[in-house]
């Protein structure tokens, strides 16, 4: 994989000066790939080209957005109405924080489902993990900007959180508002952080990739690369790959932005802010449905604060957490189960999220909630000691010994049966 | 897409070999085509918007202007200069020996009433706004305006006769709605 | 583990589509067809055109329609000139004029459709109490939508035995709990429809309720319209794709 000799001289001019084509060559063409890598590897490329359609589309609305409380509902409704394709842009920006998530959900569940985190990629899951607290808090202060009903509240709901801490919750929350209530300047500064977090996410997103290409992509078996036998160069191989599965995504999403746009929204808001009246219910945004019901699982405020950011936080201890050296769900029998159990868990709590916290819920509520923490605190640790894993396999290019599934297939073979 | 890596790639089939440059060809140019024509509402989008091209008309009413007075009113966001002119400014705007000009116009041809000149305020070199609109402003060296930016001098019919502006003041579209009445755009 | 994927999707969308049991008593109200749903759905120029009428002669008593401007008026099939009028039937101020005055003018296209009251404490002072919403958004700004916009309006009825209502306040099951402050807005012959469509209460609501899912979303026919042609145009490119990939792949083999 030595540097390629550039014919062109004006790249040869450039390359030597400063090797980006030869960056370039290395991490995208020539890029030794695992050969085995199945469709859930696609979601990393798609996050990517959704937080490209986020910042571009979030950067052409700001040209006809205004944040102030008295305008910024009607700005908004002036891009929908007057601006040329002004509604194509806003319900492309829209459905595609729900897009971004969707994506970003899904890789994470990737990454633990094939132990996308353990030695040596500690830090790769690290930075992903802060990447996904900048993006909900990108969201959340995005979702304010409209200065709808639901807006308001939420941002009033969310920076009341902060009160929850003692002594100094009432001055952070002051702090966090730059008033004694949501009001301009709140929305003002939610706008200047709104436009910031985005382009920092992009520079998380560079040192994630340069980690990820440290040590080179995990793949479904969870082992090791061999040799180049085990490898094949990302490009052609996955170029294609990942376009194709663009292109699918784009099918989605488009669906959503043409057919049905107001799918993840909320009707409130579409009611421009009332400072004096609070909507019948306040549900965020689908994709925090599930620390929304961790928040109100806890009879106690302080309480379920710190158990919502603690369901967050306790990701970064994962790979600490997790005490098997086997990788991969495929050859951890009970572990595959496990994952199979947080998935509906986190569903559950997604669900419950959406519903008034009353009745069944309050219990389905708590539930959930106590198996999150367990899963990672007691059953991830525990099993990784008392599971016995299938044999794994010699290499990904070498036929598989007993078990496992076809691990040579050129088309990713579904995964199997768990 | 079209291309193989001389590294990690097998060899191709003899047979296949046109089959597949078709494909991939067709796919990238498809995939080109979608993105160009994809590019086009973010362009649009920073065109003006409806609102905008909707208050494209400005009413003036003309009755309180005096003989050689002006005022100046907005169109577009544009400051647009209404000049009723002298008998004295009139004459001197017709008898110009249009070869001398720089960018020759006849003064017939910039006014529907000669009494009123109604022009664009916007110096044509680099979009200051002339002055002579007011009493105490200078007029330039031709009686008409004068842009202090860059020193371009209009003549009463607003023709460019010295200074860096290419092109006479811009004319706007409008009408006599009726003797005491003109409306913008 | 496709099956479980499937299950999990299906759990998923239901979390997203299920309704919040909120304890606001509240009827469902039934799906309409309209015009506008689906795929291809577009306004039904006439309804809207009644619909506008109905608006103006009755709902335009109380309630604004701010975010849309006469001009907008023209996508409901009007000319120019109808439009023109439309506008210069009603007064807005303007000003300061040269005297430093404010006064009124007749309205032009390009201004917002006039609000009936000037601000929100007259229009609760003449309500009373009660603010009539803007209507601008209306269909977005309700769950349910047209569906519940049309129920709402023909929805009036005598209360339950045992039900006491408020002064004032009229019964109609699918507000949300049950009592509202708007008299039946509709009574059969309220408008005389300019095309001679006999003006029953339902058909005024469905037109009206069409009107106003324009004022809502006048984007809806050139979304779908380009919708349409995007998908399609994925659809094609989204095999080509494939193909290519495959193509690609079939190297490893």
């Amino acid at each position: 994989m030595s540097a390629p000799q550039w014919k062109n001289p004006i790249v040869r001019w450039i390359d030597y000066r400063m090797p980006i084509f030869t960056l370039i060559h290395h991490d995208l063409v020539d890029y030794p790939t695992p050969r085995n890598l199945n469709y859930w590897w696609n979601f990393g490329s798609l996050a990517g080209f959704l937080l490209v359609v986020m910042i571009v589309t979030g950067v052409m609305l700001a040209m006809h957005y205004t944040p102030h409380v008295d305008l910024a509902f009607v700005s908004v409704e002036r891009i929908m109405r007057d601006v040329n394709y002004g509604w194509l842009i806003r319900y492309l920006h829209m459905n595609g924080g729900s897009m971004f998530f969707l994506v970003v959900y899904i890789h994470v569940f990737r990454g633990l489902y094939y132990g996308s985190y353990k030695a040596p990629r500690e830090l790769l899951w690290m930075l992903g993990v802060v990447i996904l607290i900048l993006m909900m808090a990108t969201a959340f202060m995005g979702y304010v900007l409209p200065w709808g009903q639901m807006s308001f509240w939420a941002a009033t709901v969310i920076t009341n959180l902060f009160s929850a801490f003692p002594v100094v919750g009432e001055s952070v929350v002051h702090w966090l508002w730059g008033g004694f209530s949501v009001d301009n300047p709140t929305l003002n500064r939610f706008f200047s952080l709104h436009y910031l977090l985005p382009f920092v996410i992009f520079g998380l997103v560079f040192l994630h990739l340069w980690a990820l290409h440290t040590h080179k992509s995990n793949n479904p078996l969870g082992i090791d690369v061999k040799g180049p036998q085990d490898t094949i160069p990302f490009h052609p191989y996955y170029t294609a790959k990942d376009m194709f599965g663009m292109a699918v995504l784009l099918l989605v999403y488009l669906a959503f932005v043409f057919f049905a746009p107001n799918f993840f929204t909320e009707p409130d808001n579409y009611i421009p802010a009332d400072p004096m009246v609070t909507p019948h219910q306040i549900v965020p945004e689908w994709y925090l449905l599930p620390f929304y019901a961790i928040l109100r699982a806890v009879p106690n405020k302080l309480g379920g604060v710190v158990l919502m950011f603690a369901s967050i936080l306790i990701l970064f201890v994962l790979p600490w957490l997790d005490t098997s050296k086997v990788k991969s769900a495929r050859f951890r029998p009970i572990y595959k189960q496990l994952f199979w159990i947080l998935v509906v868990d986190c569903i559950a709590l997604g669900w419950v999220g959406a519903n008034r916290p009353e009745g069944v819920y309050i219990v389905i509520g708590r539930i959930a909630t106590a198996y999150y923490f367990v899963h990672f605190l007691i059953l991830v640790p525990l099993v990784g000691w008392l599971e016995r894993p299938r044999p794994l396999p010699e290499s990904i290019g070498a036929p598989v010994l007993g078990g496992g599934g076809a691990a040579v297939g050129a088309t990713p073979k579904p995964m199997e049966k768990a | 897409m079209a291309e193989h890596t001389s590294s990690g790639g097998p060899t191709l089939e003899e047979g296949g070999e046109t089959r597949r440059d078709f494909l991939y060809l067709a796919t990238g140019a498809m995939a080109a085509a979608g993105t160009v024509i994809a590019i086009w509402p973010f362009i649009d989008f920073m065109n003006p918007s409806r609102d905008v091209l909707a208050l494209s008309t400005a009413d003036v009413d003309l009755s309180p202007i005096e003989v050689g007075q002006a005022i100046t009113v907005t169109w577009r966001g544009k400051p647009v200069f209404v000049r009723r002119r002298t008998a004295v400014e009139i004459e001197s705007a017709a008898n110009v020996n249009l070869a001398d000009l720089p960018d020759p116009q006849p003064d017939s041809a910039r006014v529907k009433k000669p009494e009123w000149l109604i022009q664009i305020g916007i110096c044509t070199h680099l979009g200051c706004i002339p002055l002579g609109q007011r009493p105490g402003d200078p007029r330039g060296d031709y009686g008409g305006w004068f842009c202090p930016c860059h020193g371009s001098h209009y003549d009463t019919s607003g023709r460019i006769r010295k200074g860096p502006a290419p092109r006479n003041l811009d004319l706007p579209p409008y009408q006599f709605v009726d003797d005491g009445r003109i409306r913008i755009g | 583990m496709r099956g479980k994927l499937m299950a999990g999707a299906a759990a998923f969308l239901f979390a997203l589509s299920a309704n919040p049991a909120w304890a606001v008593e509240q009827s469902r109200p039934a799906a309409q067809d309209w015009s506008f749903s689906g795929v291809f759905g577009v306004f039904d120029r006439a309804a809207q055109q009644r619909g506008f009428q109905v608006y103006q002669q009755v709902c335009a008593a109380c309630h604004s329609l701010k975010l849309v401007h006469y001009r907008d008026l023209a996508a409901l099939g009007y000319a120019d000139d109808e439009v023109k009028a439309f506008a210069a039937g009603k007064e807005v101020q303007d000003g300061p004029n040269d005297a430093g005055e404010m006064f009124t003018r007749p309205a032009l296209p390009s201004d917002h459709f006039v609000s009936p009251f000037a601000n929100a404490q007259v229009a609760r002072a003449a309500n009373n109490g009660a603010l009539p919403p803007d209507l601008s958004l209306i269909t977005k700004a309700r769950k349910g939508g047209a569906d519940y916009l049309y129920a709402l309006l023909v929805g009036y009825a005598d209360p339950p035995e045992g039900m006491e209502l408020m002064e004032g306040m009229s019964y109609n099951p699918y507000f949300a709990g049950r009592q509202i402050a708007m008299p039946p807005p509709l009574a059969e012959g309220a408008v005389e429809f300019a095309d001679g469509t006999p003006a029953t209460v339902e058909q005024m609501a469905a037109d009206v309720t069409t009107f106003l899912a324009w004022a809502s979303e006048p984007d809806l026919e050139e979304r779908k319209r380009l919708g349409i042609k995007v998908i399609l145009f994925l659809l094609v490119l989204t095999g080509l794709l494939y193909a290519s990939k495959r193509k690609v792949w079939s190297d490893l083999h």
